[in-house]
């Protein structure tokens, strides 16, 4: 509508939507999460793995701000985008009660996602911790997709906060360390034992900073291609308000509209 | 359709509604969720002589009915602004304004002077009062003297119009704004934000990383529109009103208290598409009440 003073940089973006999206199912996957499908009348956009939206949370002065979550799967047959949420607060909370019908808006497809191979790989490994395990399953469906053979790496403080793992299997094996030993081996994602059987050749990873971390210590230290996708605070999510910036290489860039998804050789981590 | 074109000093906008500076990128950011064009005036990013990183993160903590920013004027710097930005956004048919900051006069003067040489930027919002830099900013803002030091040596230089942000963190803010003005300002807008903290219990530490920022939504409104009531009836110059407007009613009151014109920040963010509502709920407002003209009601308010 607007394309004619589109820049050239804004060309490498996907266009974004505002959206009213209607809720089908809200289901509890385990006491504190929550899997949200929504839907809308007309086709949804265009969407990568790795890319995020900001959900509208109504109601309350203490949720003021919009509500950053990463897309955990797009089921185009159903025409519905999933969103797997931790409850933690207020905003989370208030989107684990959305009943079955009612709208949510919704601002999507927002920052870059995760770069997929662009010839097939057998060995693709991808990494997850806590709630951070959401959009390894698009991403996971999208590498299989492609011809790719993900492997999946997923930790958890307990079985009770291990989500999706069927779907998971769908796409690729799946590997669970926990750190109470209640599922998979224990201990944490970088200790599995599968890490000294395959030489993998690319690595996606989200979870807790200090789980990425280590991750981007092991990927760094076999020269191995790594990408990991970070949760700064965020407030507009379209790089307008510069508040989620992440210290780079190449200065504060906004995790919103540069990231969510970084290369580890970008960032100023100490790995 | 009522009328709703407004001037502020020389310079005329189709509409009273702009954006906030720095909550509104370079309006690039936005064009997939509004259309430009209908919005009176962009103001975009804060733009020093040197390009500045800002604040470390956290940044960021939302508040209630709010939030806080310190992201401390995070820019390339105005050369950039003119060879990369400038160009790709100065065919959007609207007033595209650029707010001018620094840590020095002479960084305020030598910025305005490079900004008066873009043809299609109109007018510069001067901001002598952001909280979150540790030289400039806010210190010049709270002074009516290096107000008017700052405004005059601006004025000496810059050409179009010279709008002047205030901030609200002084006893009396009709003493700035009458300096500013005396000074040459054509216009003066306020509020910027209020400065503010919070603190995390779980850590016993400041969320932000520089302990104090600027309080923004609608949480600092009643605060911002006392200001522009104050303000108005002490300056003879046009008011531009903002702090916390999240729909047409807002801006209405902003209007009614004297506001020539006002504009939307931290609404942005809950909502991309806002200014147009606003703009359109405005219209609608003069119409129901068969107004002509927009002019009707500015500091129309009845005490």
């Amino acid at each position: 509508m607007h394309t004619k003073y589109k820049s050239k940089n804004l060309l490498f973006f996907m266009k974004k939507f505002i959206l009213d999206l209607i809720v089908t199912d809200n289901t509890f996957l385990q006491e504190n999460f929550v899997l949200l499908k929504l839907t809308s009348e007309l086709p949804l956009p265009e969407m990568k793995p790795g890319q995020f939206a900001e959900l509208r949370i109504d109601g309350s002065p203490t949720t003021f701000l919009r509500r950053p979550i990463s897309i955990n799967f797009v089921d185009r047959q159903r025409n519905e985008i999933w969103f797997s949420i931790h409850i933690i607060g207020e905003g989370t909370k208030w989107l684990s009660l959305l009943p079955i019908g009612s709208k949510l808006n919704v601002l999507l497809p927002l920052g870059n996602g995760f770069s997929l191979p662009e010839t097939p790989s057998d060995k693709p490994l991808l990494i997850g911790g806590g709630i951070g395990i959401a959009p390894l399953l698009f991403l996971g469906e999208q590498l299989s997709k492609q011809g790719n053979k993900p492997t999946f790496i997923l930790g958890a403080r307990g079985s009770n906060d291990l989500l999706q793992l069927e779907d998971f299997s769908r796409y690729g094996d799946v590997y669970v360390t926990t750190e109470d030993a209640s599922y998979g081996e224990k201990g944490f994602v970088t200790q599995h034992s599968i890490l000294n059987k395959v030489n993998f050749d690319r690595i996606y990873s989200c979870g807790p900073k200090p789980m990425m971390i280590a991750v981007a210590k092991y990927a760094k230290s076999k020269s191995i291609f790594c990408e990991v996708s970070l949760d700064n605070m965020m407030a507009c999510g379209v790089g307008a308000c510069l508040c989620c910036v992440e210290n780079t290489k190449d200065g504060h860039l906004c995790v919103c509209k540069e990231g969510p998804v970084f290369n580890i050789n970008q960032l100023l981590w100490q790995i | 359709m009522a009328d709703l074109n407004v001037n502020i000093g020389e310079l005329k906008f189709k509409n009273p509604v702009m954006t906030a500076s720095g909550t509104f990128g370079y309006g690039e950011e936005f064009s997939d969720f509004v259309d430009l064009e209908r919005i009176g005036g962009i103001i975009v990013k804060g733009t020093t002589i040197h390009k500045r990183e800002g604040n470390p993160y956290p940044r960021m903590a939302e508040t209630p009915s709010g939030m806080l920013n310190a992201v401390g004027l995070q820019n390339k710097g105005v050369d950039y602004f003119v060879k990369e930005i400038y160009p790709r956004i100065k065919n959007i048919n609207t007033n595209i304004i650029v707010n001018v900051s620094g840590s020095s006069i002479e960084d305020y003067v030598q910025t305005a002077e490079i900004i008066n040489e873009l043809v299609n930027i109109p007018a510069i919002e001067l901001n002598i009062s952001c909280p979150n830099v540790k030289q400039g900013g806010m210190t010049f803002g709270v002074s009516p003297v290096a107000s008017a030091k700052v405004v005059k040596a601006v004025r000496s230089v810059y050409k179009k119009t010279l709008i002047v942000k205030l901030t609200p963190n002084v006893t009396d803010v009709a003493e700035i704004a009458r300096a500013v003005e005396a000074n040459g300002a054509d216009s003066v807008s306020l509020i910027n934000t209020l400065l503010g903290m919070a603190i995390d219990v779980e850590k016993q530490c400041p969320v932000l990383s520089t302990i104090t920022g600027g309080l923004s939504g609608p949480a600092v409104k009643p605060i911002a529109l006392r200001m522009v009531w104050q303000v108005a009836n002490a300056v003879k110059i046009p008011v531009i009103g903002l702090g916390g407007i999240m729909n047409w009613k807002d801006a209405v009151e902003f209007l009614l208290a004297g506001a020539t014109a006002i504009q939307i920040g931290t609404a942005n963010f809950i909502d991309p598409s806002v200014t147009t509502k606003v703009i359109d709920g405005i219209n609608d407002y003069l119409d129901r009440r068969n107004y002509k003209s927009v002019k009707d009601i500015i500091g129309a308010l009845s005490v």
